[in-house]
């Protein structure tokens, strides 16, 4: 029942948020950006202002809204970044051996002992802040435990009977990686993506609240709560809000990436009588 | 750890050569992105990046061996002294946040675990998987206005006389994202151990619960919990960063963070070297441990 | 007939509760077992007898429990005891080995640790003293160089000795009774036989009774006077071995051991082929209302589906329940 409810569950949030953020314009009447009217700054949520006014007079709601696009993309992109890579290296290392297992077994170990979240930030210091250095910054950085998953995988699929029968049918190796052995880790491979996105999209968050992401004024929920902090005090709406819905978004991930591995991998023990 | 040590900073001295432009450009550059070609050549001289490549990694890597990294763009000074100083208050924050991580965490996983299903269970695995799913920083800032700014209770951001009122907030923020993976983990590794034959051999014996939960649950279980405690410290240092900006203090994350904004390349590189270090120091002392608990290691 | 037996079970029934359900794994079962003897509990595997065993100690984990019956050791009963009383008894008055001695020890402390355990538990010993008196049991289990092997972790030695281990564990504190499931099952069969004189030879030398459980009537056959054969949570035959190896009453008991090789039938007259019993146990939730064994049984008639049939008396304290033995 819990399995199901953690599927069901964080799978309808992660929907609903995808919803509306690719409908934002829909739902809200006042522009993100544009809107700027010092008249209305720091106004509490109201009828017009459901989620209150930032130090600009900008609607917070509407630029929470929009702001889901850019997590999203972020989460989305960059995850799909880490696990190609992921899958790259770590189904051509199980499966070639060798020399290259080694390099690619040393990177993963160097990669893994660096805090992911420092290393993208080195990252966006060369490449500069934006959308474009962060997906490549975050999609660099998280890609370890996928490789080691596939490489291990690979490893023990290689020497599997169907995969040495394409082999003496004549398979090339390409072939034989992505119709034979990737197909086969591709539970484990979601799993690790859906809880990757979640940590994109807090890397994002906290890397644009350093001013070192998005740049204001486009919505990223992490750089409207760099805004929000100097404000606290007087308008904690403006911080409250962007952060629920960072929050929600990544329980949504995270559950659903919970209850995907508890219904591909069911931990049932058998009692003996 | 020497050769990881050796290829993150190759990897990290990489990274930081391939960058289109040179630094000195960007540091000295006016407000139009106009720069004196003079003045841009004599800083290349001054800080040896007129050399190439391969010479500027050979020395970098003969004065990181006399622990020398070189000195700041900015403030000139040498960094191995900057990152000295602010070492001390990063370690103290770090180590305040897994010791509130583990003392809380490990407890509640513990009790989950042995009401498996229970209200308790629920609730707190719930308040787990909503304690990773949060943005630290933000739970800093909302901890800032309740207890800082509204109640009083506690300083707002900085260092004050390096006593335990002004670490309090950050440590606790910083604690959550661990303490709710410990809860998760000492659940799963109590739960795991509970079914295992042996405490079943152990009850046979006619132990009582206490007994048998120190000497033959927890030994097993502790060996899950530790590897997630060295495993945790890396994430722990990177979010680190975030909460020493938010409550400014004084520690490597917000000397790492200004030092980008300002192209501040030596303090980058050998902020990032520091944290590294670290991070495997704590790793080692954690196979160490290893060991010492589970003879299978030590004993092949 | 005289004196009480050591250990009587009287009509124990073992519920399993999931949700509001409640499904008899095991029912009715009574036997007893008096001082010094060895009792065989035979049956295949999910059968209910695992779990009869682990109730005599108070072991069942959720969702088991003992719904009915008494469990009388030397009088007192044993379902009626606290937790504290219970531990007293646990490991020292009535001691158990399990199946897989690879998974039984904990493989964090030294055997010696886990041996000086039950002394410092049961006898009061300082940590110095069961230590010394670690060594002796081991070395009473036939372990070589046991003032060494104490020092040894459990993945240091092999699944024999693991036993002799456990073996020494549970005879440490000399108990009544010992409760022995599938002590051998595990092991090699040359092996087999060692661990099995042994014990056999260390419980007549301390009079100690045995509960012996086993899917392996070989093993009941070289161990036990008597034997009960348990059925799909039904105790469905209780005998001396002689008579039952002689002149098997249920049906059930008539398959195992036509399904078993016989030795010494020498001439191709005598052997016949060897025989398996059609069909499969029932699972838990599909228990038949009648008889258990109706659905694969040969002889059975509409009777059988609808009663349990009661004991019939074969004298000397036998027993079968089966409408068609013989």
């Amino acid at each position: 029942m819990r399995l199901r409810f953690n599927l069901l569950f964080g799978g309808a949030i992660c929907l609903i948020i995808l919803t509306l953020g690719v409908f934002a314009p829909l739902f809200v009447h006042h522009d993100p950006i544009l809107d700027a009217n010092l008249m209305n700054a720091e106004l509490p949520p109201s009828a017009d202002f459901w989620f209150g006014t930032d130090s600009q007079g900008r609607d917070v709601f509407s630029r929470v809204l929009y702001g889901s696009r850019i997590s999203l993309t972020v989460g989305i992109v960059s995850q799909l970044i880490n696990s190609c890579i992921g899958l790259l290296f770590g189904i051509s290392a199980g499966y070639f051996g060798g020399r290259w297992d080694e390099f690619v077994s040393g990177l993963t170990n160097v990669m893994l002992s660096i805090p992911s979240l420092i290393f993208a930030l080195a990252i966006m210091a060369i490449l500069g802040p934006g959308l474009g250095s962060l997906l490549i910054a975050l999609g660099l950085t998280n890609w370890s435990w996928t490789c080691r998953i596939a490489r291990s995988s690979a490893l023990s699929l290689k020497s599997q009977g169907y995969v040495q029968a394409a082999k003496t049918l004549g398979y090339g190796d390409i072939r034989i990686m992505f119709t034979q052995i990737l197909p086969n880790m591709i539970g484990p491979i979601l799993v690790i993506g859906t809880l990757g996105m979640g940590d994109a999209i807090l890397a994002e968050a906290a890397l644009s609240y350093l001013g070192l992401g998005i740049r204001p004024p486009f919505p990223s929920w992490g750089s409207m709560l760099t805004d929000a902090r100097e404000l606290i005090a007087v308008a904690p709406w403006a911080a409250i809000f962007p952060g629920i819905a960072i929050f929600l978004t990544v329980l949504g991930l995270n559950l659903f990436g919970d209850g995907l591995r508890d219904y591909l991998d069911p931990h049932m023990r058998t009692r003996k009588a | 750890m020497i050769p990881t040590i050796l290829a993150v900073s190759l990897l990290i001295f990489v990274i930081f050569s391939v960058i289109p432009g040179s630094f000195t450009s960007s540091l000295i550059a006016d407000g139009k992105g106009r720069n004196d070609p003079k003045v841009v050549e004599q800083m290349n001289k001054e800080f040896g990046l007129d050399k190439p490549v391969y010479q500027r990694f050979g020395s970098y890597i003969i004065n990181l061996a006399q622990l020398d990294l070189g000195q700041s763009f900015r403030t000139r000074q040498p960094v191995t002294h900057m990152l000295l100083e602010r070492a001390w208050p990063t370690m103290k924050l770090a180590i305040a946040a897994m010791v509130i991580a583990i003392l809380i965490g490990v407890p509640l996983g513990f009790v989950a675990a042995l009401k498996p299903g229970s209200l308790l269970d629920t609730t707190t695995m719930i308040a787990a998987v909503s304690g990773l799913s949060l943005p630290q920083f933000w739970l800093g800032l909302l901890a800032m206005y309740v207890f800082a700014l509204t109640l009083g209770w506690l300083p707002s951001f900085g260092y004050g006389d390096g006593g335990i009122r002004n670490l309090i907030l950050p440590a606790v923020t910083l604690s959550v994202a661990p303490l709710a993976l410990l809860a998760r983990t000492t659940r799963a590794a109590v739960l795991d151990v509970m079914s295992a034959d042996f405490i079943r051999t152990a009850r046979s014996k006619g132990m009582n619960a206490y007994r048998l939960v120190t000497w033959h649950l927890m030994r097993n279980a502790l060996v899950l919990i530790i590897t997630t405690v060295g495993l945790q410290f890396g994430s722990l240092m990177g979010q680190a960063v975030v909460i020493e900006k938010l409550f400014s203090w004084p520690g490597l994350g917000s000397l790492l963070v200004d030092s980008v904004s300002m192209r501040d390349i030596p303090v980058v590189q050998g902020a990032i070297l520091m944290i590294v270090l670290w991070f495997l120091i704590i790793n080692t002392v954690v196979d160490v441990l290893y060991a010492v608990i589970d003879p299978r290691i030590s004993h092949g | 007939m005289s004196a009480p037996p050591l250990l009587e079970i009287k009509n124990l029934h073992i519920d399993m509760r999931s949700g509001q359900e409640r499904l008899n794994v095991v029912e009715n079962v009574s036997f007893s077992i008096g001082a010094g003897e060895t009792f065989g509990l035979v049956g295949e595997s999910g059968c209910g007898k695992s779990i009869t065993a682990l109730s005599l100690i108070g072991l069942l984990n959720r969702p088991l429990s003992v719904g009915q019956g008494e469990i009388l050791f030397k009088g007192q009963n044993l379902l009626k005891m606290n937790g504290s009383e219970l531990r007293r008894l646990r490991g020292n008055r009535i001691s158990m080995i399990f199946q897989e001695p690879m998974t039984a020890l904990n493989p964090l402390a030294t055997v010696g640790r886990q041996i000086a355990e039950m002394f410092v538990l049961h006898q009061g010993s300082t940590w110095h003293e069961a230590e010394r008196k670690a060594i002796a049991a081991l070395a009473q289990v036939q372990v070589p160089a046991p003032d060494k092997r104490v020092k040894n972790y459990p993945h240091q030695m092999s699944g024999g000795m693991r036993q002799r281990v456990m073996i020494a564990i549970a005879l440490a504190c000399h108990p009544d009774l010992l409760i022995a499931d599938e002590p051998t099952t595990a092991l090699d069969v040359t092996v087999q036989a060692e661990i099995l004189k042994l014990m056999q030879e260390l419980c007549d030398q301390r009079g100690t009774s045995v509960l012996m459980i086993s899917h392996d009537l070989g093993v009941i056959a070289k161990m036990c006077r008597r034997v009960g054969i348990m059925y799909a949570g039904h105790l469905v035959e209780e005998r001396a071995v002689a008579d039952l190896f002689r002149h098997p009453a249920h049906p059930y008991t008539h398959g195992l051991l036509a399904s078993l090789p016989v030795l010494g039938q020498r001439t191709l007259d005598e052997r016949k082929p060897l025989q398996e019993i059609e069909g499969i146990v029932p699972s838990i939730a599909a228990f038949p209302t009648g008889c258990r064994f109706e659905p694969r049984c040969t002889r059975a008639t509409p009777i059988c589906r609808d009663t349990v049939p009661g004991p019939s008396i074969l004298g000397d304290g036998s027993f079968v329940r089966c409408y068609h033995h013989g």
